[in-house]
């Protein structure tokens, strides 16, 4: 076919044969997904419909809902466990979102002397083995009468997430024009209302993301919950570990499931800010 | 209409040798459009920040109307800037951003909608209210962040290149829109620009700053006429300087002695300049020389021309009837009349 007969036609394929290839790479995405993400899940909602499942049956041969019947039963540990593990989390987002966007302002914003230095130690606790780190602030935390408590270990947790969130939103203020502020201070806003209106929608995405990262790495402390919180504090790894380690794959299963559920959940709802036109993902700048 | 004046204002950065503002006394009059024009780094943006209450000056006063406003913190001072960069809000729609101000201000809600209206009409943009920013052109965005400067009825009105950002054919027309809202309103407007073109088209007044101090303040016209330094002739684009020793009338110079109009400096050392459109074609009584044509440069309406006179390179402009006299390598006579040279002290 001679050049100048390239037609209408054959341009529609081309686009038809882009999208085809769009449609595969999407088709493979979500193979790789399912492999590596859903598929490792299925065992556990097996299990905690399960009754008896042995080798070498494919599915169990007796099925019962008594591990969701435990599960929700109001005298049993599950339910007490998943409200401080949700306090436990909440409060860590809280405090460490306080305590990160000021610092990842600082980092973000401006350039100033040991800059490396400070960048260095807010990363620190991402590389020193938390056990180490926890075994020491065990004391400190006893004599403060901290120890066993939820706030403890709300602190506790503060040393895993804090790096993340500080790291997320000192790559957000990286991209922030703080001339948005002196725009607004010229049109008559004060330091609270800049704060409020002008800063934190700017930033919000990034709040999300920092938000999100917090949630996940404090729901899923393990060794520094037990630690700290002496066997007195029980969130849902704990007792998930201890079913785990009895035997009762049922019961196992079950928690399993409320386990990873609100992980999905966030995940599904803020999806929207975690593409990679998200600022939020950039990492340190400046 | 507010009168603003600057006396003596100074400002050093910390870990600055030099301050960024050096000590300037500038008047403002009232209603009118002063213009601050310098290259980037010569303290003008930072002039116009101190003025908006952004930072404090380490010394000096700034008084609106001949009160001291230094104690005003910068959300209270009626003024309004309008940055290089539009800033507008990204998550409020136009009606919002235009409407931020007079919320700041605790304004009804109703008066806030009547003066959206009213200032979307000003600037031309009519029913943009619900748009988002992004929807909008850049010479769009740039009028309503003008929009929202105006609809506070600012005392001063601060204006940091507000046209820089725009392609050209935007710039005229944001430019035009800037001096009618600005006669029509009478605000006393500050604007800061490093382009000389557009301060000579915009201002009342323009005060050129070099290196954190106020060289010359004037009327347009008189900084192509009379500069004040060798610099500003410069930044005008004053282009045949010639260096001179004074001696009352006359000027004793490399290509010879010049008769000049008796100005201020009668001795010592100065630099003459001539814009190239002054120079005449021919014998013409007085400071006629010999020039040899280098180059010439067709200009469409003109013919801008080189010569070298006795080593000195020289710049005409001429009419593109003359085009043909002019080859390359010819010698000619030019004039050069003695009110046109101005002798700047060296």
């Amino acid at each position: 076919m001679a050049k100048d007969t390239m037609t209408m036609t054959s341009q529609a394929e081309k686009s038809i044969v882009i999208r085809r290839k769009k449609h595969v790479r999407r088709w493979i995405a979500i193979s790789f997904l399912m492999t590596f993400l859903i598929l490792p899940l299925i065992p556990l909602f097996i299990w905690s419909f399960g009754f008896n499942w042995f080798f070498p049956n494919v599915l169990p041969t007796r099925w019962g809902i008594r591990a969701w019947a435990y599960v929700f039963d109001p005298t049993a540990q599950i339910l007490p466990a998943l409200w401080d593990s949700l306090v436990i989390a909440i409060g860590t987002v809280l405090i460490s979102l306080v305590i990160g966007i000021p610092a990842g302002r600082a980092l973000g914003l401006n350039v100033f002397r040991g800059k490396r230095l400070v960048e260095f130690l807010v990363l620190a606790p991402t590389i020193v083995p938390p056990l180490a780190v926890v075994l020491g602030i065990h004391v400190v935390f006893l004599k403060l009468g901290l120890a066993d408590t939820l706030i403890g270990v709300i602190l506790v947790h503060l040393i895993p997430v804090l790096p993340y969130v500080t790291l997320v939103l000192t790559g957000v203020f990286a991209n922030y024009d703080p001339e948005f502020e002196d725009q607004a201070r010229s049109l008559g806003a004060g330091t609270i209302t800049i704060i409020w209106r002008i800063m934190i929608p700017s930033i919000f995405p990034g709040i999300i993301v920092a938000a999100l990262f917090s949630f996940i790495i404090s729901w899923a402390q393990y060794v520094t919950t037990l630690l700290i919180g002496g066997g007195r504090v029980q969130t849902l790894p704990l007792l998930l570990y201890a079913f785990a380690r009895s035997g009762d794959y049922a019961v196992t299963g079950a928690i399993s499931v409320i386990f990873i559920t609100p992980g999905i959940l966030m995940l599904l709802f803020t999806s929207r800010y975690l593409t990679g036109k998200n600022q939020a993902l950039g990492g340190i700048g400046r | 209409m507010t009168h603003v004046l600057l006396d003596n204002l100074t400002i050093t950065f910390q870990g600055m040798s030099h301050p960024a503002v050096d000590a300037i006394d500038l008047e403002m009059e009232e209603g009118k459009l002063t213009a601050l024009l310098g290259p980037s780094g010569c303290g003008k943006t930072t002039t116009m920040k101190l003025i908006a209450g952004l930072l404090k000056p380490s010394q000096g006063d700034i008084l609106f109307d001949g009160k001291s406003i230094l104690s005003v913190p910068a959300e209270k001072r009626n003024t309004a800037m309008v940055f290089q960069k539009h800033l507008l809000f990204p998550y409020m729609s136009i009606g919002e951003n235009i409407a931020f101000g007079l919320r700041m201000r605790r304004e009804k809600k109703a008066f806030r909608e009547q003066r959206i209206k009213e200032m979307l009409d000003f600037v031309h943009l009519p029913d943009m209210a619900r748009r988002r920013p992004a929807q909008l052109s850049g010479g769009q965005q740039q009028r309503v962040a003008l929009a929202r400067a105006l609809v506070v009825e600012p005392d001063v009105l601060l204006l940091d290149e507000p046209l820089s950002a725009l392609d050209a054919h935007l710039r005229d027309e944001m430019g035009e829109l800037i001096r009618s809202i600005q006669t029509k309103l009478g605000i006393t407007t500050l604007l800061v620009t490093h382009d000389q073109e557009e301060a000579v088209v915009l201002a009342d007044k323009i005060a050129v700053m070099f290196k954190g101090r106020i060289c010359q303040y004037d009327k347009p016209p008189v900084f192509y006429q009379r500069p004040a330094s060798v610099d500003v002739a410069e930044f005008f684009g004053a282009r045949n300087m010639i260096k001179a020793t004074m001696q009352g009338k006359s000027a004793e110079t490399v290509v010879g002695t010049l008769e000049v109009e008796p100005g201020e400096l009668t001795t010592g050392k100065a630099v003459l300049t001539i814009r190239p459109e002054e120079i005449t074609l021919g014998e013409n009584g007085v400071n006629s020389l010999e020039a040899k044509v280098i180059s010439k440069v067709y200009m469409g309406t003109h013919v801008r021309v080189r010569f070298l006179i006795k080593g000195i390179e020289i710049e005409g402009l001429f009419t593109k009837e003359t085009m043909s006299e002019f080859q390359e390598g010819r010698i000619l006579t030019l004039s050069f009349p003695p009110k046109s040279i101005w002798a700047i002290p060296d």
